[in-house]
């Protein structure tokens, strides 16, 4: 069906070159004596070769004493007898053309047909406009009605339609629709500075499709030695609404020593411009009180497995309350950097320092309690993510 | 029994010298090392009755073994060797435990015959055989794989050679097959997995600081900057990398130097096909000049080049003519560079010539995200002009390195680009889905046909680009297409999410439809850093490189990054169609669809 049968005349097999065929003055051929051939300009095939490009007279025909040519008996090898250059490989060796679908050329074979290894038709490949060449963006002509004939979907005329149609679920799921899932423990560290030695834990994970996800983050620390200072846990509903961006929301629980508070969570997460990774959310407790927080990170690859990481963290909040030492405003902010080593992608164990300072009212309860409303710590931990 | 093993194990390795036993006991003969060319009937499936089995196998490489899913226990699968006319019988056994199909690609034949699970058939169930008979109406170069779940990924997949019913046009001493492909021991679904917890994962060539201070990246600060303010990864060229991947060439890795027989002064016909999951390969043979006569299949005028870039699910037939007494090395360069395959030509066994290192890692630039460059100074002329000439006319193109460019972006600065919106829905056509899954949208895509693909921009020898295709034979239907079409390739890389037209085939997109012999004019753009092979099944599309009535015919075309590809399309093969990007995970992730042509003719009464 592709090929056309190789009903062949003679005639036409004799000139059956392509490098007859490369130009339309030479589309006479067709009808000509194969002997002309000899007295063609060199075939624009020889164009291959560099030197052949520049000073195309010199080169001699690559078609000459190619062994591999089959040429039909009827037509003796016009090429009998031309010497072949050594240093130029011919790229038509070999090619029997005795039976190429070829003859059907039209009449009139276009003369740019060959234009691909042509300089000075380099250029012509058909200039398509797209949408972008069209702000007002004209819709598409639609496809003819026919286009939309019944059968809906063809196998089921072949095929048990319920197998079909169970198949087409599997497809749909399969070409597009994954789920997925990760934990990232984000930060699992030992701290150490002029206090207690102390622990801090910043995980997160998620499970869903590329849109709609269930999210979690834990984050907490306490004193090696002492009590669970802080800890909380937020479940979210996330939402991807912008390529880098997803909105989240849910409910978020907090352990204190001193008391415990179940928050609102509104929030969004992503990738920031110079790949700022950021997540800033807002809370409203179960006591009314609003607070809010920012956090952003950077990795700075130094090497492809060794990465500096800078880390701010900004904590705010609408009122005091005291029962937790949070004043209004900044309450506090964290500034860290940590140097990690990628043994594995998914683990990398780190060292680093962090300052934390607290702000206004909240540096005053702090003080209060006999707390150091500010710190700087060496911090020793492990990244990891599965 | 054991001792016949032995001895057969033994007398093999008399045979074959070499130490791959195991190893190569999984091969078909055509692949196993040391093959001296495509034997008829012999190292062949030859039609017209074909029986398969799928099923599991034991896979080593590089001296680790995995899990494989392989047919008839090979990897790659038989070499089915068929006739054009013929008509043929190939009988499918699933010895799985969950489905399986298998797609003739670029074979054309009824829909229902064509082994999408879906949307041809329902699928070979686990025990099951599915039998698939058809005529046998072309020939050529063509392979077989899964279209279910990720087996493809797992060795599912084979060579498929259809002799000309009449004589060839390509006249060859020896003939050897090359199926290239990636292998990683990590199983395909936790491969996307990484890619969507974390998409540059496999990715350990990423600019860095001490990149920019060794001078390495070849890339300046400012430059950094501005990819990082658009948070785009300059060096983000394919997802899956040598990392984890083994590149291979018929089954043997690097080190197991496959090597392909040769008598010097033969022409030998190479048949390379890329069967890789997710790996674009630039393939070369130091010394030895590659005349392409094929192209997915089809005969093309023959064109003389010293390397070429072979998309996804591509095949190129090659004539070398080996002429010295010594070992060629075929390198299968992954185009990241970050490995490569590797095997050998030579007169006799246990030769190896001299492998080249890999070359530096491709940086992205600003053409890749479907910016002109116009109006940077040097650089406007050669690029509006389409760079085709550049390939044969062996100018020195080392005064126009891609540094110009980026260096001509980067003066824009902030402005530049800021000033160009790199996400315009109005550079899309009115029917896009703007949304999460669109990163960016091609603000000036640029028909790249005429351009050495990504990589190979400077390289000093001859490269295969799109226009250099001539279809041997005139196309054809020369009617002028009836309409015009034009769908995007989006993407989102920061959720490894890929569509088209903004839209993953999940999300119950509307078919492609087309009238039964239509004739339609589609454009891809693509509006990602990433190049795209996008592949439609059961037809050949005629690509418009500027040869009118020769426009070379193929059934899978790599769209360049922030580039547009044309093809005219003949409607002609009516029924259900998958159309989708042969990187195999992008597909998975959603850059799929199905043509529709109807009517269909034959209906079931």
């Amino acid at each position: 069906m592709r090929f056309f049968a190789a009903t062949l005349t003679p005639l036409v097999l004799a000139v059956a070159s392509p490098a007859l065929a490369q130009t339309s003055d030479h589309s006479a051929h067709q009808q000509t004596p194969p002997a002309e051939q000899q007295t063609q300009p060199p075939d624009p095939h020889a164009g291959h070769d560099m030197s052949g490009m520049t000073t195309p007279q010199t080169t001699p025909d690559p078609h000459a004493g190619m062994p591999g040519m089959a040429m039909p008996q009827t037509a003796p090898d016009p090429h009998a007898g031309m010497t072949m250059p050594q240093t130029t490989p011919d790229p038509h060796a070999g090619h029997d053309m005795s039976t190429m679908p070829e003859m059907a050329w039209p009449q009139t074979p276009p003369a740019e047909a060959h234009s691909g290894h042509d300089m000075s038709a380099m250029t012509a490949i058909p200039e398509i406009e797209t949408s972008a060449d069209n702000p007002g963006r004209p819709g598409e002509p639609p496809a003819p009605a026919v286009a939309s004939s019944e059968p809906a979907h063809a196998a089921d005329l072949y095929f048990d339609p319920r197998a079909m149609a169970a198949a087409r679920e599997q497809l749909l799921a399969e070409n597009g629709d994954i789920r997925t899932s990760v934990v990232i423990i984000d930060r699992l560290e030992a701290t150490f500075g002029e206090g207690a030695d102390a622990y801090v834990w910043d995980a997160q994970g998620w499970y869903g499709g590329d849109i709609h996800r269930f999210w979690w983050k834990s984050e907490g620390e306490g004193a090696f030695n002492g009590e669970l200072e802080t800890a909380e846990i937020e479940a979210l509903y996330s939402r991807a609404f912008t390529p880098y961006f997803d909105f989240q929301a849910g409910v978020r629980q907090r352990y204190t020593p001193d008391a415990d508070r179940t928050d609102l969570v509104v929030g969004v997460q992503g990738l920031a411009p110079y790949w700022f990774e950021v997540d800033v959310a807002a809370f409203l407790s179960n006591e009314g009180e609003f607070s809010a927080r920012a956090e952003a990170e950077y990795d700075l690859r130094l090497t492809q497995r060794l990465i500096l990481q800078p880390r701010a963290e900004i904590n705010l909040s609408a009122e005091d309350v005291p029962e937790l030492a949070i004043g209004s405003g900044v309450t506090s902010a964290e500034l860290g950097v940590r140097l990690r080593y990628e043994i594995r992608r998914e683990f990398a164990p780190y060292v680093g320092v962090e300052w934390s300072s607290s702000f206004g009212d909240t540096r005053d309860f702090l003080k209060a309690r006999g707390e150091d409303p500010e710190d700087a710590r060496l911090v020793l931990g492990i990244r990891a993510w599965f | 029994m054991r001792k016949a093993l032995d001895r057969r194990t033994l007398l093999k390795a008399a045979g074959a010298g070499a130490g791959w036993l195991a190893f190569d006991s999984m091969m078909p003969a055509w692949a196993q090392t040391g093959s001296a060319g495509i034997a008829p009937a012999v190292t062949t499936l030859a039609g017209p009755e074909v029986a398969l089995n799928v099923g599991h196998s034991p896979f080593s490489v590089g001296g680790r073994t995995g899990h494989a899913v392989t047919i008839n226990g090979t990897l790659p699968a038989p070499l089915l060797r068929l006739r054009e006319g013929q008509n043929v019988r190939l009988s499918v056994t699933n010895g799985l435990e969950e489905d399986t199909s298998i797609h003739w690609h670029g074979v054309l034949l009824p829909f229902q015959m064509d082994g999408v699970p879906g949307i041809s058939f329902p699928g070979i169930r686990p025990g099951e055989t599915f039998v698939y008979e058809f005529p046998i109406i072309q020939a050529g170069t063509f392979w077989y794989h899964s279209h279910s779940g990720l087996q493809e990924a797992l060795g599912h997949y084979g060579p498929i050679i259809i002799d000309p019913a009449s004589r060839d046009p390509v006249e060859y001493d020896r003939e050897h097959v090359l199926v290239l492909s990636d292998w990683s021991f990590m199983h395909p679904h936790q491969i996307l997995a990484r890619l969507k917890q974390s998409p540059g994962y496999f990715n350990y060539q990423r600019t860095t600081v001490a990149g920019l201070f060794s001078g390495e990246d070849r890339m300046s600060a400012a430059d950094r900057r501005m990819w990082a303010e658009m948070r785009m990864d300059p060096r983000d060229v394919l997802d899956v990398s040598g990392s984890t991947y083994t590149y291979l060439i018929n089954g043997h890795g690097p080190e197991e130097n496959w090597t392909g027989i040769f008598r010097p002064g033969e022409r030998v016909r190479l048949r390379i096909i890329n069967a890789s999951a997710m790996s674009i390969f630039n393939v070369r043979i130091p010394g030895l000049a590659m005349t392409v006569v094929q192209a997915d299949g089809e005969n093309v005028r023959p064109v003389e080049v010293d390397e070429f870039q072979i998309s996804v699910a591509e095949t190129y037939d090659v004539i070398v003519t080996p002429s010295e007494d010594r070992a060629y090395t075929i390198v299968s360069e992954a185009i990241d560079r970050s490995g490569m395959g590797r095997a050998t030509l030579a007169p006799r066994l246990g030769m190896s010539g001299e492998i080249p290192p890999l070359r530096e890692v491709p940086n992205l630039t600003m053409r890749d995200m479907g910016m002109d460059m116009g109006g940077t100074g040097a650089m406007s002329h050669d690029m509006s002009g389409g760079m085709a000439g550049m390939d044969h006319s062996g100018m020195d193109m080392s005064g126009m390195q891609m540094e110009g460019m980026q260096m001509g972006a980067a003066d824009d600065g902030a402005g530049g680009h800021g000033a160009m919106n790199m996400r315009d829905p109005e550079n899309a056509p009115p029917d896009m889905a703007v949304g999460v899954g669109v990163q960016t949208i091609a603000p000036m895509p640029q028909n790249r046909m005429g351009e050495r693909p990504l990589g190979l921009e400077n390289v000093d020898h001859r490269v295969l680009v799109y226009t250099d295709l001539v279809a041997l034979s005139p196309n054809r239907d020369r009617r002028a297409p009836s309409r015009t079409m034009e769908i995007h390739l989006t993407g989102n890389m920061e959720r490894f999410m890929w569509g088209f037209d903004g839209r993953r085939f999940s999300e119950l997109v509307e078919p492609i439809r087309f009238a039964r012999n239509e004739r339609v004019r589609v454009t891809l753009v693509n509006d990602t850093m990433m190049s795209h092979p996008i592949h439609l099944h059961g037809h050949f599309f005629e690509l418009v490189n500027g040869h009118d009535g020769h426009q070379p015919l193929k059934h899978t075309v790599n769209v360049a990054p922030g580039g547009q590809v044309t093809f005219d399309l003949t409607a002609d093969n009516p029924g259900d169609w998958a159309f989708h990007c042969h990187l195999l995970l992008h597909m998975h992730a959603g850059m799929f669809n199905v043509v529709t042509i109807r009517p269909l003719d034959g209906e079931l009464s």
